[in-house]
């Protein structure tokens, strides 16, 4: 691979993620920008204390997609070097889940490609997160991915039209039995 | 990827469902919520050969009528791609339910 356009995709097993080897990783010479985007867990959750995160992923797969979309981000704009990672397992309150870093000779085009590789993560990865409240717990859902669920199954079947429905109203997928109630995640990022 | 070639595939595929009684075995993997209905992270499932990824679905839905309460905001991945509900499933072929993904 050309040393001067380099991509680096990793799913972490219950490490912190050493966000300066990453952007070590995208640091060349040729770089003037560097953007990078770093998920972290929050406190609090609608008003509920948020204990702690706990991530999984069909890793082979998340693996193939990450690379697909960093493919992606070439062909959009002028980049240099890609590193994305992204944390599985238990992530405690404050500590970064997933971590995005871009460089490209100009800054417009690292902070654009940064944004896009993030908000593609978040439509189409395939990794979860429970959310551990003090008093209950619950799978949250991107409001990307329920926009974006008839795109990556195009003849979706029946069920496409009411789960639009539902995500333009902002309102999440399996939720109704769960045991406390939320709307789509925004609980990082 | 060398089992791709089955015999089922030299059949025309409007003709093959079932019709010649042999099946196809695939591997289903539930992840998130889908694993907490089902109580399991992977089955093996026994499908006439010429079935498709929607008459997988409909399977497990019967045998975990759990599914159900997902079974409209999951998407299916076969072999590691989302694939369409229409897509034919073959001998050995990898089927995830993917329910609403939460990276980031």
């Amino acid at each position: 691979m050309n040393s001067e356009e380099r991509t680096l995709v990793e799913i972490l097993d219950e490490n912190k993620i050493d966000l300066a080897k990453y952007i070590n990783y995208v640091s060349v010479p040729e770089a003037g920008a560097i953007a990078t985007f770093s998920g972290t867990t929050r406190d609090t959750f609608e008003g509920k204390t948020v204990v702690e995160l706990r991530y999984e992923a069909y890793v082979p797969m998340a693996i193939r997609n990450l690379k697909s979309i960093c493919y992606s981000a070439r062909s959009s704009w002028d980049l240099r070097s890609i590193a994305v990672v992204h944390r599985l397992g238990t992530v405690p309150v404050g500590e970064t889940s997933v971590f995005v870093a871009v460089s490209a000779t100009h800054r417009a085009d690292a902070l654009d490609a940064c944004k896009f590789l993030i908000d593609e993560l978040k439509a189409s990865v395939p990794i979860w997160k429970k959310e551990v409240y003090s008093n209950g717990e619950v799978w949250k859902e991107n409001a990307e991915f329920l926009e974006r669920r008839s795109e990556l199954s195009k003849d979706g079947g029946s069920c496409r039209r009411k789960v639009e429905t539902e995500a333009h109203d902002n309102k999440g997928c399996c939720k109704a039995k769960v045991k406390v109630e939320e709307a789509a995640d925004t609980s990082t990022s | 990827m060398m089992e791709v070639k089955t015999k089922e595939d030299n059949l025309p595929a409007a003709t093959t469902v079932g019709k010649d009684g042999s099946s196809i075995q695939i591997k289903v993997l539930f992840f998130a919520k889908a694993r907490d209905l089902t109580g399991l992270t992977e089955l093996s499932v026994e499908v006439p050969s010429g079935s498709t990824a929607q008459d997988c679905l409909n399977k497990l839905v019967s045998k975990f009528p759990n599914l159900d309460e997902i079974r409209h905001c999951i998407v299916l991945a076969l072999n590691e791609e989302y694939t369409t509900d229409s897509a034919v499933v073959k001998d050995k072929d990898e089927l995830a339910i993917i329910p609403p993904i939460s990276g980031g």
